[in-house]
């Protein structure tokens, strides 16, 4: 089994992080637009998106079937996937892929939802090392104003009910959010995140992740693809 | 050991899972492992009215039967999808849930679970198709050790009748096609199945199989078990 701790495809990987609320896809967005425009090859690949598993991870979670463990096996299941199907072909295809949430997610969140973290960990070694795995650092209060403010109704596990802090959900995610982020700031220095100072505006971070990006990227080829406007529209 | 109260009869291979007292586990965890087409099921079906007959109330269960990802894997299985390592993840994941809510919970209230195969047809499916041995063990230290492992063990040949008497012949999965091993079902099935009893076979001292041999016809299988069981069953 090819474990692919420092890969050595010609393509480049670069993930973001951060607890929700933190900008850390409105980033990405902005560096996928920028990287298309300068002719690279992009992919881009979003947490929980394998379009097998989902069903079944929607089952799990509109049904509360899901318990710490089996949540931590069906997001590795979706991130398995996810690599060998939509990261590794376009890494070894000399592309830029960019995901939203990676492995850090799931230490996180598993781990906060009792999860042996030296167990987890193991698990995911069939992972892809990012290029770069950026951490959106962003106080709570921040966040949550983003969010509650935004949103209607926090989900089940979204909320981290399943693990009983409080009945009350606007409480719980609280909560829960604050566990997490305790989480990401734990794993700074044991993964080497990049952290990006996410209470600035989206300019002035956008620019330092470029110019991080840009750094990185150099040997990279560029292909403009010419129908790709087309495609798009 | 049978008077220490303070020790929980059960314990995990490895790191185990969140949310599972170990002290409340009383019954017993019997596993009847084996490759493709050796007659585990036919075994369990023999074994479960024996064990009631006698007073024990068994749960049986199997492999891909969870409520939370059976339907998923099947799925996958019929578009020939998955690749390797999330097949395997997901196999993982529906162990994880068939663990969680169906044998741990029958052994709280005191069942005899009774499992037609466990982790070890898991690992072994993954470890032909190249996964890493101490990954997969580690992702499987969330299993309980069994009280006892039953590995029917057959020759490669001993399959072929077996496989041939059900309408199906030789499956997709259980001729390894996916590892494109032959240019037909035949002869990939004969070379998968050889694969996985090499390593059914390095496993046997590593997890404490107890070894029966399924070269046998159905009757003097299902005695050696019924005598193995019944002396686990009187702490013999």
């Amino acid at each position: 089994m090819q474990m692919f701790g420092d890969h050595k495809f010609p393509g480049k990987l670069f993930i973001v992080e951060g607890i929700d609320g933190s900008g850390k896809s409105t980033q990405l967005s902005l560096l996928q637009q920028w990287l298309r425009r300068e002719g690279y090859m992009v992919f881009f690949s979003e947490w929980n998106s394998s379009p097998l598993v989902k069903e079944t991870t929607r089952r799990g979670k509109r049904k509360q079937m899901l318990t710490p463990t089996t949540f931590s096996l069906i997001h590795a299941t979706d991130l398995a996937d996810r690599i060998e199907r939509h990261i590794l072909p376009p890494l070894k295809a000399g592309a830029i892929v960019l995901a939203d949430r990676y492995i850090y997610t799931a230490f996180a969140r598993d781990v906060t939802r009792g999860v042996s973290p030296d167990w987890v960990r193991e698990l995911y070694r069939f992972a892809v090392k990012p290029t770069i795995a950026f951490y959106f650092r962003v106080p709570l209060e921040v966040s949550l104003k983003r969010i509650l403010g935004a949103r209607a109704g926090l989900k089940y596990y979204e909320a981290g009910l399943d693990i009983g802090l409080t009945a009350d959900v606007e409480e719980s995610f609280k909560l829960f959010q604050g566990m997490i982020s305790d989480m990401y700031e734990e794993m700074v220095n044991e993964f080497g995140l990049t952290v990006i100072d996410a209470t600035r505006s989206i300019e002035e971070q956008q620019d330092e992740v470029r110019a991080l990006v840009e750094r990185e990227i150099a040997d990279v080829p560029k292909s403009p693809v010419t129908y790709m406007e087309f495609e798009e529209d | 050991m049978k008077n220490d109260i303070t020790r929980p009869r059960f314990e995990f291979y490895g790191k185990g899972m969140p949310g599972v007292d170990l002290s409340e586990l009383q019954g017993r965890l019997i596993v009847i492992e084996g490759p493709d087409g050796v007659g585990r099921s036919t075994q369990v079906a023999m074994l479960k009215p024996w064990l009631e007959s006698n007073g024990h109330a068994v749960l049986d269960t199997g492999m891909t039967r969870s409520a939370l990802a059976g339907k998923g894997i099947k799925q996958a299985k019929q578009g020939f999808t998955l690749a390797p390592v999330s097949l395997t993840l997901f196999y993982a994941t529906d162990f994880a849930d068939r663990l969680e809510n169906q044998m741990i919970p029958a052994l709280r209230a005191g069942f005899i679970v009774l499992t037609d195969r466990y982790i070890y047809s898991l690992i072994a499916r993954a470890i032909v198709r190249g996964m890493d041995r101490d990954w997969i063990k580690s992702a499987y230290g969330l299993a309980l050790k069994p009280d006892a492992v039953f590995y029917l063990r057959p020759n490669v040949t001993d399959l072929i009748p077996r496989v041939l008497a059900k309408p199906v012949g030789f499956d997709y999965w259980e001729s390894g096609m996916d590892m494109h091993l032959g240019i037909d079902r035949f002869d990939s099935f004969v070379e998968y199945q050889t694969r996985m009893l090499a390593v059914f076979d390095s496993m046997v001292e590593e997890y404490g199989f107890d070894v029966i041999d399924a070269s046998q016809q159905i009757d003097p299988i299902y005695r050696a078990l019924q005598r193995r069981i019944g002396r686990l069953l009187r702490g013999a």
